[in-house]
Order: C-alpha cells, then sequence, then structure tokens
C-alpha cells in the first residue's frame, strides 16, 4: 500500500503502539545545548542512569553565548558562563561529542545537525528545542521537547509520542521572482492560522518546494512549529542527496546509499488524512504586523479592520494603515530560521553598494560558524561592513532575549526570525518577521521595505 | 512525581487564544540551571507592571482575589505553543495550577505537563466558554478516577483522558523506569531499525 514519508517514518522506529493513540517510538539522535542540556544529563547522573546510545547523543553551545567577535564562555546574558561550563563539564562526564564555542563548527543545533550529517533521512531526532522540526527538511522526523522528555530519550532511546494525523501542504506553481520560503510558510501560517496544523505532521510537496534548495526546504520546516504542528518534513530527492555528499558524520552516497535514502519520501498516491495547496505564482513578499506569525500581511497591504486591539497596542499600530513605510529602529538578519549561507548571499545582494541610515542597529548573526567561514570567503561580510552592518559570531543571538543583550524598548525590528511574540526580542521590542530580502531593503532604507520597492526608489 | 487522583480548587479564566510559552515565561526568567522556584516569573510580562519590577498589575487575572490563589486555569485555544521550554510548565506548577483546561494545547507543552503532573484537559471550544463563565461561581472538581469535572452551575462532565496517560498520573508513575521495563521490545525494535536504517548509528570512530 502507498505510504507517506510519515507513515514509513514511524513503522521504521515504532516500539509499541498504546490504544490511547500514543506511540513509544525509538530515536535515533538527540542534540543538546547549554540552556537545558546539563539540567538533563545532570538529572540522568544523579540518579545513576546511563545514557541508552552516546554516539547518537550530541551538544552544542548556542542558545545563550555571545556573539561578539572574540568571545568567551560570558555573554552578556546572566549567569551565561555557568551555564556554558556546565554544558561543557557534564558533555566530557557524559562522553558525548561537543561543539563547543570555540569549535570551527560550532553553531545553532539545528544548522550544525545537518551541517555534519547528524541528521540524516529515514532518522529520528530530537532537541530541547521546538524548531528541531527544521531538520524534516532531510527526509526525517525530527522534533522538539521539553527536558523531562529528553531525559527520557537519553536514559531509554525512546519516546512516547502522540502520533499525529498527516497533512500535505501542496505547493503549486513556482514563486515568483523575489518571493522566498520565508514568504511561502508565511502565507500558509496567515491563511490557517498559528494553530492550523494542531495534531499534524505536515509534508510540504508540489512543483514550488522540489525548486527550492535546502536552505529554502530548511526555513518551510523551520517554521512548522508556528503553524503548531508536530513537525514538517520534505521527501528526500535530488536536492537533499546533493546536500548529504562530504557531511563529516554522513555514510559516503554510493549509488546503493542513494537509493537506500530516496526512500524516504512519500510513494507517490499516498493518502493523507488532509491535503491544502498554496498556489505559489500568487504569492509575494510577506510581513507580520502582529505579535503572532499568523498575524501577516503582503508587504503593502493595510492592517485589516479586524485586527487584534492588544496586538495592535503592543506593535503602535493603527487599522487600515500599512506596515510598509514604518520607520525601523533595527534590523536582524540571523536564527535557525534564516542565516544559511543562501539567505547571507540574497540580503547581501541587496545592500551591495547601500548603507544603513545612521541611527539604525543592522546586524548579521551567521546561523553557523561554517555558515561564516563560508560567507567570508565569498567576501559577503565586506559588503555588509561596508553597509554599516555589525558582522558577528554565529549563535542564537537576538532571536531571543534572554536578559542580556536585546534591542531598546519600544523600538520596532525588522528580522528574518521566526517568532514575533511579544518579549521575544527584548521587552517592549516589536518584531516584524520577513524574508532576508526584505530585512536587507528595510536596513537600507530605514523603513519596511521590499527589494522591489527599493530597485523602484533608487 | 506527585500522584493525581482528585484535584478541587479556584479555576482562573484566561481566554486568550496561542499564548505561547515565551508568554508563560520569558526567557530571561530562566537565568538558574535549576527547575524550581519559577512560580514568581510565571506570565512575568502580564503579571508586573515592569520587567524585573514585582509591583503586580492589577489589571491581570492572577492578581486578583481570589484567582491568586488558582489551582486550575480555563484557557483560549493552542495554550502553550511556541518554544519547548519546560520552564512554561515547572512555573506554572510553582506557582500551584495542577489542572489547565483548553480548547487545545502546544504538543511539546502538552507533553510537558504530562511529564510534571500537570493535568491538560482538551475539552470543546463550546465547553471551555461555559467553563470560562463557571470560574466566577465557585470551585472546580476533578476526579481522575471516574473522569468527572464539576464545574458550579453546569452539569458534571465526563472527561475523556488518554488511558495511558491517566494511569501514570494517577499512579504517579517515573515514565523512564516504565520505559526501560519494555527493554525486550526496545531491543527488538533497535534490530529492525538497523536492518532497514544501517545509517541509524554513526559508525565508531566517525566522531573526529
Ligand atoms: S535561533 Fe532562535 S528560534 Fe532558532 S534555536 Fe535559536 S533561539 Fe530558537
Amino acid at each position: 500500500m502507498a505510504r507517506t514519508l510519515f507513515d514509513k517514518l514511524l513503522a521504521a522506529h515504532e516500539v509499541r503502539r498504546f490504544e490511547d493513540g500514543t506511540a513509544l517510538v525509538l530515536v535515533d539522535r538527540v542534540m543538546l545545548h547549554e540552556r537545558t542540556g546539563s539540567l538533563a544529563l545532570q538529572a540522568l547522573a544523579e540518579r545513576d542512569r546511563p545514557l541508552a546510545a552516546p554516539a547518537q547523543v550530541f551538544a552544542v553551545m548556542d542558545h545563550i553565548v555571545s556573539t561578539a567577535p572574540g568571545r568567551g564562555d560570558a555573554s552578556s546574558v546572566p549567569n551565561s558562563a555557568a551555564f556554558v561550563r556546565a554544558m561543557r563539564d557534564a558533555a566530557r562526564d557524559a562522553g558525548i561529542r561537543l561543539f563547543d564555542i570555540d569549535d570551527p563548527d560550532q553553531g545553532i543545533s539545528h544548522l550544525v545537525a545537518a551541517e555534519q550529517g547528524i541528521a540524516l533521512p529515514g532518522l529520528t531526532m530530537v532537541c530541547p528545542d521546538s524548531h528541531t522540526c527544521t531538520l524534516g527538511a532531510l527526509g526525517m522526523l525530527a522534533w522538539g521537547l521539553g527536558t523531562s522528555d529528553c531525559e527520557h530519550v537519553l536514559a531509554t532511546e525512546t519516546l512516547r509520542v502522540r502520533v499525529p494525523k498527516t497533512m500535505q501542504v501542496w505547493c503549486s506553481g513556482r514563486l515568483p521572482e523575489g518571493v522566498t520560503a520565508k514568504d511561502l510558510v508565511l502565507t500558509l501560517i496567515g491563511r490557517y492560522g498559528a494553530g492550523g496544523g494542531a495534531g499534524y505532521h505536515l509534508e510540504y510537496a508540489g512543483p514550488a518546494v522540489q525548486a527550492l534548495g535546502m536552505a529554502g526546504r530548511f526555513t518551510l520546516c523551520n517554521m512548522a512549529v508556528e503553524f503548531s504542528a508536530f513537525s514538517g518534513a520534505v521527501g528526500v530527492d535530488a536536492t537533499t542527496i546533493d546536500y548529504l555528499r562530504d557531511r563529516d558524520l554522513a555514510p559516503a552516497v554510493t549509488p546503493v546509499q542513494e537509493r537506500q535514502w530516496l526512500d524516504w519520501a512519500s510513494d507517490a498516491h499516498a493518502a493523507f488524512d488532509r491535503r491544502i495547496e498554496i498556489d505559489c505564482n500568487a504569492l509575494s513578499p510577506m510581513v507580520t504586523w502582529g505579535t503572532s506569525p499568523a498575524q501577516v500581511l503582503p508587504l503593502g497591504a493595510p492592517v485589516p479592520d479586524n485586527a487584534d486591539s492588544r496586538a495592535l497596542h503592543y506593535m503602535g499600530l493603527e487599522r487600515g494603515k500599512p506596515v510598509a513605510d514604518l520607520p525601523i529602529d533595527a534590523a536582524y538578519i540571523g536564527s535557525c530560521t534564516n542565516a544559511r549561507l543562501d539567505d547571507l548571499r540574497a540580503a547581501a545582494e541587496i545592500v551591495r553598494g547601500r548603507r544603513v541610515p545612521g541611527g539604525i542597529t543592522a546586524l548579521v548573526v551567521p546561523g553557523s560558524t561554517r555558515v561564516r567561514r563560508a560567507a567570508e570567503a565569498e567576501g559577503l561580510h565586506e559588503i555588509f561592513e561596508a553597509a554599516g552592518f555589525e558582522w558577528r559570531e554565529s549563535g542564537c543571538g537576538l532571536c531571543f532575549y534572554a536578559g542580556g543583550e536585546g534591542f531598546a524598548p519600544g523600538s520596532r525590528v525588522i528580522s528574518t526570525t521566526n517568532r514575533n511574540f511579544q518579549g521575544r526580542q527584548g521587552p517592549g521590542v516589536r518584531t516584524h518577521l520577513a524574508s532576508p530580502q526584505t530585512v536587507a531593503a528595510s536596513a537600507v532604507s530605514g523603513r519596511i521595505r521590499g527589494a522591489l520597492g527599493l530597485a523602484e526608489a533608487a | 512525581m506527585e500522584p493525581f487522583i482528585r484535584h478541587e480548587g479556584i479555576a482562573a479564566p484566561l481566554p486568550i487564544d496561542n499564548v505561547d510559552t515565551d508568554a508563560i515565561i520569558p526567557s530571561r526568567e530562566m537565568s538558574r540551571v535549576s527547575r524550581r522556584g519559577l512560580g514568581r516569573a510565571l506570565f512575568a510580562n502580564w503579571r508586573y507592571l515592569a520587567p524585573y519590577d514585582p509591583t503586580p498589575d492589577p489589571d491581570f487575572v492572577l492578581n486578583q482575589p481570589p484567582f491568586d490563589a488558582a489551582t486550575l486555569l480555563v484557557a483560549g485555544s493552542n495554550f502553550g505553543c511556541g518554544s519547548s521550554r519546560e520552564h512554561a510548565v515547572w512555573s506554572l506548577a510553582d506557582f500551584g495550577i495542577r489542572v489547565i483546561i483548553a480548547p487545545s494545547f502546544g504538543a511539546i507543552f502538552e507533553s510537558n505537563c504530562w511529564g510534571n503532573g500537570i493535568l491538560p484537559l482538551r475539552l470543546r471550544a463550546d465547553v471551555v466558554a461555559q467553563l470560562l463563565t463557571a470560574t466566577a461561581k465557585g470551585l472546580f472538581a476533578v476526579d481522575l478516577e471516574a473522569c468527572t469535572l464539576a464545574a458550579p452551575g453546569l452539569e458534571t462532565l465526563h472527561l475523556e483522558v488518554p488511558a495511558r496517560r491517566r494511569s501514570d498520573l494517577m499512579a504517579g508513575a517515573d515514565a523512564i523506569d516504565q520505559t526501560l521495563a519494555e527493554h525486550a521490545a526496545i531491543a527488538t525494535a533497535r534490530a529492525r531499525r538497523n536492518s532497514l536504517i544501517p545509517w541509524a548509528v554513526p559508525k565508531i570512530g566517525d566522531t573526529p
């Protein structure tokens, strides 16, 4: 019988199915980070519970590390050095591979896992971070969990999960020039709501997805959790296989391996519990106006008449007026959503030869040290710096506010990140989510603006 | 984990959809390498007048008697969406919350609730709407053994609770111990997976 990618992933990992709709599944990879990793490892050590599969466990420093050039263990986040050192000690005691601050392969966990070949087609993987779903773009089942569930996986190599239903998001047509995966996924969430994917595993498919490179696919899957889906995925195809070549921890791409990996896609005519379609030909650049990713508009459209007052008040906006052209205080290019090499290239293309107006903070925080090195090899850092951007070390940076460095209260920030929640980037900070292109164009305009508007204005 | 069999208490209404875990506990409040003492930080952005200023905002429901002593929460849909931080559940538990009623929950948050002795009850939106009005009228009582919820002025509701989650919560069972007892089934599944997915275990020596 024709099976979906999710059916295959579940069948290959199911230990036991319970009558209440949950299943115990094998977990092939665990990624820890310094915010909660030591907590989980120490809790196990205190109870003399060994790791069930230490060779399958990895750790990174990403959440609260400094992104300032020449960084050490401490950042401006209170107690950061204690978290960093606790993670380092716990990783050493547990004998797991850690990508430490000064490691040439350090970065945001979801980028590191893909770049290293820790994440691979057909696998299950967890990390105590909700955007672990990003890695579904490699044809695997990856999801975020809490610290206790993470301890459970570390101790047992398994986790009990509520089995989701399956949803196919069929992306027909082609994304127009200048419209990105970010605009596509924001459109999806805007159309069906922040809870639109609740109870489902999403699979993105169709010609517009096939045409995307891996960076765009990671962006789509990254935001599956903003749609409240259990996770998101894209089936393996030639683009995926190309990406998997020469990954340190991945097997070599032999013809046999290639064939085995290509199996991790939905069969033709596989039945999904739900199927929705988005006509990509009709899409345009999007920007959020509110405090949920679902509160989103095509650039230039006015804030809706039925806009939620609480969100409007927080964001300092009025109904019926567009978000486009609002003056900004800062522009942020970073995060596990949009800080891969392709994202930085697209942004650099727009800022090349332009200047960020005085008084506006503009930052680039590459998603991983690998991305940073590759970008520097192409000279992208020089383009950004010449335009007045700060070029930082990699990490989660200012994607979320952890009590250290942040944007000023009340400031308006256009950001390539994934969450515009109240206070997400600092108390009172007003975050507008958009693509790297839109953020770059806004940075050099000093106002929220699309790359297209920029060309006309120039 | 503290067993949960019956619970009676004040239910606070929080009729907002998509309350995210950043709202339940802002990241800046997670600065200790510990899971205890987080109740003070619960809903910090809404509960206090300014960040780091402990002056309560009188407009926020958990600052208004009797709801400042609430042990149940009646919430909007998709409650606990967003970040996977278990600190959200730890802060709710530390505040004293034992039951959360909502039309739907963020999936990671819901799982975190079960693991920390909080009962997440998914009920139909129209039922939740009735319960919201009932919060002002008196105590709510949950009986997990009988699978019932009694709220003032309403007929006793029958609860559908996942069977295994329910028995674990009633026993206060340790999920890790329970799963470790399944070692034979796990070994079988592992062998099957390894033959199907030979790359599931990184080769020794692969790690630089
Ligand atoms: S970049 Fe932001 S969303 Fe991504 S893992 Fe880091 S904090 Fe989370």
